[in-house]
């Protein structure tokens, strides 16, 4: 026994002293930040500023949201059909909603100016028509498209995986028992999905709240998110500190999310993520 | 359970289509004659020809593979060994709460990852007299931290589902510890150290929201290329 538990330590120390080292320690040094100034003292000065920016917040929190919902909505009945279709079939098409993550973030957001751009391709068209051009980009519509469009495989795959694991029989049993189409999915597949929806909402939410990059691109300077403005403070205005206070609230505010919906859906916290491979 | 709907076929499709378009829109422009990503005139490869004699954007791919090869070979590395470590945990709160830390990276948002990152980096830095302490150490150190539990997550299921009676036979038989683990776990637990592996590696390829907060000039990969 004594020798197995010192090669555990030998197991352990380099993954430990790493994640103490490089987890642990930035978020310390996150929290240090927050409560300095720029000569390194003590000082309130920050988190004192953090107030004027609850409007921010509110509103990323808002975008993210309404991104989510969308996605969800949208991947919903995506994955269901999926799920009900020839095996062959659903192999290829997990591949497919899987490759464009594969494909740089930053192209796939680029590519949506070339489309909605005042002389896109989707205005060029109606232009022929005599229509536009319409003002589909650089406004907030344009942001939360991005959104959805970036982050959609991520709401699609958890979704699709727990609906395909799905039991036939438990739907079965509520048509024998005389459940229409409707309340099939309303009282079996719907309560049965619940852990997919709320890993596939943690996927998408996180990473909409917290955008800087499809805001500038796609909202082109008339959305400003949380996510603009803390990276204005580290690439721009060089105040770390401010930068620094944002982000631990931008945490704080993302876990307490996050722990709401899993004191709802009550998911095993092992699982999440684990569904993308 | 194979009859599916037109309609339901039709949403399929329509998904397809709206997740496909801006690529191949992309791509169709990408060939186009003209410098522009509006107006297509004409066919032409001038495009790819100038970016493959672009010294800078080549480097910058160059960058990119040697970042994420290296990342991803030590985070498997030391990721496989954690969960080694991690599962053989007899106290399950210390367990519990090597898991949490692990899962913090994969919780927090991209950007505080970064952000803290660079301000632990940018703190030694000044700590050592350094001005410039952002570079190819740091950016590496950021995407080995960032894969770590991507690969452990991947690696756990597949070692929760050995058997360790086997193991426990192999060295009744005879067998060295170390050389029990490389004959019986390790080929079980390949699948998921390979699956680890290549997700550790497309996400160093394809990261662009820590890398911009941990880069230095000297070492821009392609994702930051492309952003400036």
């Amino acid at each position: 026994m004594k020798r197995s538990s010192l090669a555990q330590k030998i197991i352990n120390a380099p993954y430990i002293l790493w994640a103490a080292l490089f987890v642990i320690a930035p978020l310390i040094m996150v929290l240090y930040y927050a409560l300095t100034d720029s000569t390194g003292a003590f000082s309130l000065d920050s988190v004192k500023q953090i107030g004027d920016y609850g409007g921010t917040f509110i509103l990323s929190i808002s975008y993210g949201a309404v991104a989510t919902l969308i996605s969800l909505v949208i991947a919903y009945p995506f994955a269901y059909f999926l799920a009900h279709t020839k095996a062959n079939f659903q192999r290829m098409s997990v591949m497919l909603v899987m490759l464009p993550m594969w494909m740089s973030f930053l192209i796939r957001t680029y590519s949506w100016i070339t489309i909605l751009g005042e002389s896109g391709v989707i205005n060029s068209a109606l232009g022929k028509i005599g229509i536009g051009p319409l003002p589909l980009l650089n406004n907030g519509g344009a942001v939360i498209l991005g959104m959805v469009y970036n982050f959609l495989p991520y709401m699609i795959l958890p979704l699709y995986t727990i609906m395909a694991k799905m039991d036939v029989r438990l739907i079965e049993a509520a048509q024998d028992l005389g459940c229409g189409k409707l309340q099939v999915i309303r009282k079996v597949v719907f309560p049965l999905s619940v852990p997919g929806i709320a890993s596939g909402i943690t996927m998408v939410f996180v990473p909409c709240v917290s955008t800087f990059y499809i805001t500038q691109k796609l909202g082109g300077g008339q959305v400003n998110l949380i996510g603009d403005v803390i990276e204005a403070q580290f690439q721009t205005a060089n105040n770390y500190n401010l930068g620094a206070a944002l982000s631990l609230v931008l945490m704080v505010m993302i876990l307490i999310c996050l722990g709401v919906l899993n004191y709802f859906t009550d998911s095993d916290d092992e699982v999440n993520g684990g569904v993308l491979v | 359970m194979t009859k599916t709907s037109k309609l339901a076929k039709l949403y399929i499709a329509l998904i397809f289509a709206f997740l496909y378009a801006p690529m191949a829109v992309m791509t169709v422009f990408s060939f186009n004659g003209s410098a522009s990503t509006y107006k297509m005139s004409g066919f032409s490869t001038q495009w790819y020809l100038r970016l493959f004699n672009d010294e800078v954007t080549m480097n910058a791919l160059k960058n990119t593979i040697i970042l994420a090869v290296v990342s991803a070979a030590i985070a498997t590395a030391m990721g496989t060994l954690a969960t080694i470590g991690i599962n053989s945990m007899r106290n399950k709160r210390l367990r519990s709460g090597v898991m949490s830390v692990t899962n913090i990276p994969m919780m927090n948002p991209e950007i505080v990852t970064g952000i803290s990152m660079m301000l632990l980096f940018v703190f030694a830095g000044t700590m050592l007299g350094r001005k410039d302490s952002l570079g190819f150490a740091t950016i590496l150190i950021a995407h080995v931290t960032f894969q770590l539990p991507y690969v452990i997550l991947s690696v756990m299921p597949k070692l929760r589902q050995t058997d360790s009676r086997i193991y426990e036979a192999a060295q009744d038989l005879g067998c060295h510890p170390l050389k029990a683990f490389f004959k019986v776990v390790f080929p079980q637990i390949l699948p998921g150290i390979v699956s680890g592996a290549l997700m550790a590696f497309t996400l160093s390829l394809d990261d662009f929201i820590i890398s911009y907060f941990t880069n230095g000039p000297a070492f821009q990969t392609l994702p930051i290329h492309i952003s400036r």
